[in-house]
């Protein structure tokens, strides 16, 4: 039953807030980890191979019908994946037992507006609870109120709310010109008249602002403060989840779902991910701050999971659906490791690192798989979503986005050679002698990211196969 | 199109943008409470008043008693900063007016040219809006008590008096 | 009838429009924190305008009027957090001047 998904977490804030807020605040944490696991099994319950639509029994409460596909079904894996990750930070990096406790709800809330937003087949519903998500996501970088943190907190909230004026204004149009706010009511819509002036202004208002929500350049401008500004363990729920289900995720459900593929949508969406590929790259190059760095990568992986949706065609969504779930692995894993180099070296400049790998064996073995799946290197899982972009591309005539895609691949592995070897390598810095693993939860979230990384990458075959099969199905409909 | 229709609109984007010009935060709020009052006259007069009576009580009310706080709580600047701000505060918003008026004149003409025609999908539904909220949009109902949650969460968050602790 | 409707709706968009843009020049040109989120609201403002307009032209307020609410429950939101944000920066640094947000440049 999809609704559970929803109804879970909030099960577990009112029980977090009227019970354990009286009794122990430490058992929280165990709490709320045996609720985002329980959350997993929910999800696998759900994948598409075992799960038919079968009924709903608390449909009847919300009245809509919870569709799980093969996209949904990726996604919502990432989503409890990556909260799990950012729940174990936190039990590391938030030292004061309250805002340990405060950070849990709103990890809470935020997998529920998460958790809607996948799940839902109403345009409007998609707005608010990605708007749910987005508040939460503002109040968890904020509520430290250290100077940085404010101020990416700020702009990331005024720049959110103009990208959700241009959604609101593209949902009140398409109420205009179709029957209801469901996707099926637009879809029809739009078959019904394709070349309405106001269907494609609707349309190109609410992608505006899906790639304002989604960072890609040139509407990135608050994606590096907001992330590296924010608390570690929001980092990793930033980076990992919340940008890429509010953004693309809803671009890719909307473009294969509702809008379907025009060639002037697919150009202008290969457009900006081939410059965000680019800038997200060539801007990671020059970066001394850990987390800032990591931020440009995300932006330029972004572009890499827009260029595979551009294509066009099933080969190049089931690449930038696999993309999508690596990317989520990888860069939370990343931000993992950077938020126990902060937690140890008490800073996130990279010129004042070095050597950490003799230290921090564990963080620094894990960090090294991470780079390598996020710069393409066979056999892991991040080489194969690559090639399954650049090739869809390739077969899709789109002859310069390959090679734009191959040159900035070749980018990101200089970027994050150069990081692993500033940050890890070399000789260890005065500082640092008593640089020390973190702690065995640290050590354990670390493990199980890379494992799925590895395993993703050698099974390979499996996996796309699964995703592959799911979007051909989706597409034909 | 009637004459007060037209005057209520004129009305309505001069309060927006003396809200946006005016050198005190006061009259900036207050500037915006005139525009809600106006959409709310429009809501009432196109068959709305459930939609009406939410916006005079929340926009037109609570966001400018927000407002009002958040600016009295918040000392005003100093005199030396004041000069050195309005000096080029004219470059900045003088040319708000003539821009807007611009904006409108051009879209108007681009409007003009234009065919009028309008596909307009036809209304299927014949109940009214408590029912389309309770019935139909459960959905959103739940966003919203979660929207309002995390709201709580916030204020509480933000607003405490305790120093800060980090960089 | 169907001409007046759209000569209605047209007028209409011109001046929702031309609130739209005093809200993006607003936000765009501003140096300070209050003023910028009063920007945000006259955005707010307009696309809340044109939600009724459509919903009166097809008929449909009972709709309209249910998204119109959710939309304004969501906007106190957003306001009430921002303001706790700008409290917040002004607890910190004692000035709400935009220009000091400039420590993330990089």
């Amino acid at each position: 039953m999809p609704s559970l998904l929803i109804l879970v977490p909030l099960v577990g804030i009112l029980v977090l807030n009227f019970l354990f807020k009286l009794v122990v605040r430490r058992a929280a944490f165990w709490f709320v980890l045996v609720l985002f696991a329980t959350q997993a099994v929910i999800t696998f319950l759900h994948a598409p191979f075992f799960y038919a639509g079968s009924a709903d029994r608390l449909n009847p409460f919300f009245k809509v019908v919870f569709n799980v596909d093969g996209i949904s079904f990726v996604a919502l894996l990432c989503i409890e994946i990556v909260c799990l990750a950012s729940l174990v930070v936190a039990r590391y990096t938030l030292h004061d037992l309250n805002q340990r406790f405060n950070f849990t709800n709103l990890l809470l809330i935020s997998s529920i507006g998460m958790n809607g937003m996948v799940l839902t087949s109403d345009i409007f519903s998609l707005y608010v609870f990605l708007e749910v998500a987005a508040v939460s996501s503002f109040i968890m970088i904020a509520f430290r109120r250290g100077k940085r943190s404010l101020e990416g907190a700020f702009k990331y909230i005024i720049l959110s709310a103009v990208a959700t004026v241009l959604m609101l204004a593209a949902i009140a149009l398409f109420l205009l010109a179709c029957s209801d706010t469901s996707f099926a009511a637009i879809r029809h819509g739009m078959g019904q008249s394709p070349h309405s002036n106001i269907i494609l202004f609707a349309v190109g208002m609410f992608v505006s602002g899906l790639f304002i929500k989604a960072g890609l350049v040139p509407f990135h401008a608050w994606l590096p403060d907001a992330y590296s500004a924010a608390p570690d363990a929001v980092s990793v729920l930033l980076a990992g989840i919340v940008t890429k289900a509010c953004g693309i995720y809803a671009l890719i459900r909307l473009v294969v779902s509702v809008f379907g593929f025009s060639p002037g949508l697919n150009q202008v969406i290969l457009l900006l991910g081939a410059v965000s590929v680019l800038a997200g790259a060539l801007a990671a190059l020059g970066q001394n701050d850990f987390k800032r760095m990591l931020s440009y990568s995300s932006i330029s992986q972004i572009g890499y999971i827009a260029l595979g949706l551009g294509s066009g065609t099933a080969l190049g969504v089931a690449g930038a659906v696999f993309h999508f779930f690596n990317h989520a692995i990888f860069k939370s894993l990343l931000f993992v490791n950077s938020a126990a180099v902060a937690e140890e070296a008490h800073t996130t400049d990279m010129d004042k690192m070095g050597g950490l790998s003799s230290r921090m064996p564990v963080t620094g073995s894990t960090s090294v798989i991470g780079f390598l799946s996020a710069a393409g290197i066979p056999p892991l899982a991040g080489f194969w979503s690559k090639l399954v972009i650049i090739i869809a591309l390739w077969k899709a005539g789109d002859i310069a986005y390959a090679v734009i895609a191959v040159l900035a691949s070749i980018l990101t592995l200089s970027y994050l050679l150069s990081m692993q070897r500033r940050v890890f390598f070399g000789r260890l810095r005065q500082g640092l002698e008593d640089a020390k693993e973190v702690g065995a939860g640290f050590a354990l979230i670390s493990v199980f990211l890379a494992l799925i990384i590895i395993a993703c990458g050698l099974l390979f075959p499996l996996v796309f196969n699964a995703i592959y099969a799911s979007v051909k199905q989706i597409l034909i409909q | 199109m009637t004459n007060l229709n037209l005057m209520l609109l004129v009305l309505m984007v001069a309060a927006a943008v003396w809200a946006v010009m005016a050198r005190s935060l006061l009259k900036a709020a207050i500037g915006l409470a005139i525009a809600s009052i106006i959409i709310t006259i429009f809501m009432f007069e196109f068959n709305s008043p459930l939609a009406a009576v939410f916006e005079l009580s929340v926009c037109s009310g609570l966001i400018t008693v927000i407002f009002l706080s958040t600016i009295g709580l918040t000392r005003p600047l100093s005199h030396k900063e004041l000069l050195a701000l309005s000096r080029d505060r004219g470059r900045r918003y003088g040319f708000m007016p003539l821009l807007v008026i611009a904006c409108g004149a051009i879209l108007a003409f681009v409007f003009l040219k234009m065919p009028l025609d309008l596909e307009v999908a036809k209304n299927t539904i014949s109940v009214g809006a408590r029912e389309v909220l309770w019935n139909f949009r459960h959905l959103d109902l739940f966003g919203q008590i979660m929207i309002l949650l995390a709201g709580g969460f916030g204020a509480v968050l933000l607003f405490r008096e305790t120093n800060t602790d980090e960089w | 009838m169907s001409g007046s409707i759209a000569e209605f709706f047209w007028v209409f968009t011109v001046f929702i429009a031309m609130l739209a843009f005093a809200g993006f020049y607003c936000i765009l040109v501003t140096r300070n924190l209050i003023r910028a989120l009063i920007g945000l609201e006259i955005l707010n403002k307009a696309v809340t305008l044109l939600f009724i307009v459509v919903g009166y032209i097809t008929g449909r307020q009972a709709l309209v009027q249910a998204l119109v609410i959710t939309t304004i429950v969501i906007e106190v939101v957003i306001i009430v957090v921002a303001g706790g944000v700008i409290m917040s920066v002004y607890r910190n640094d004692e000035s709400l001047d935009a220009r000091n947000l400039r420590n993330l440049k990089g």
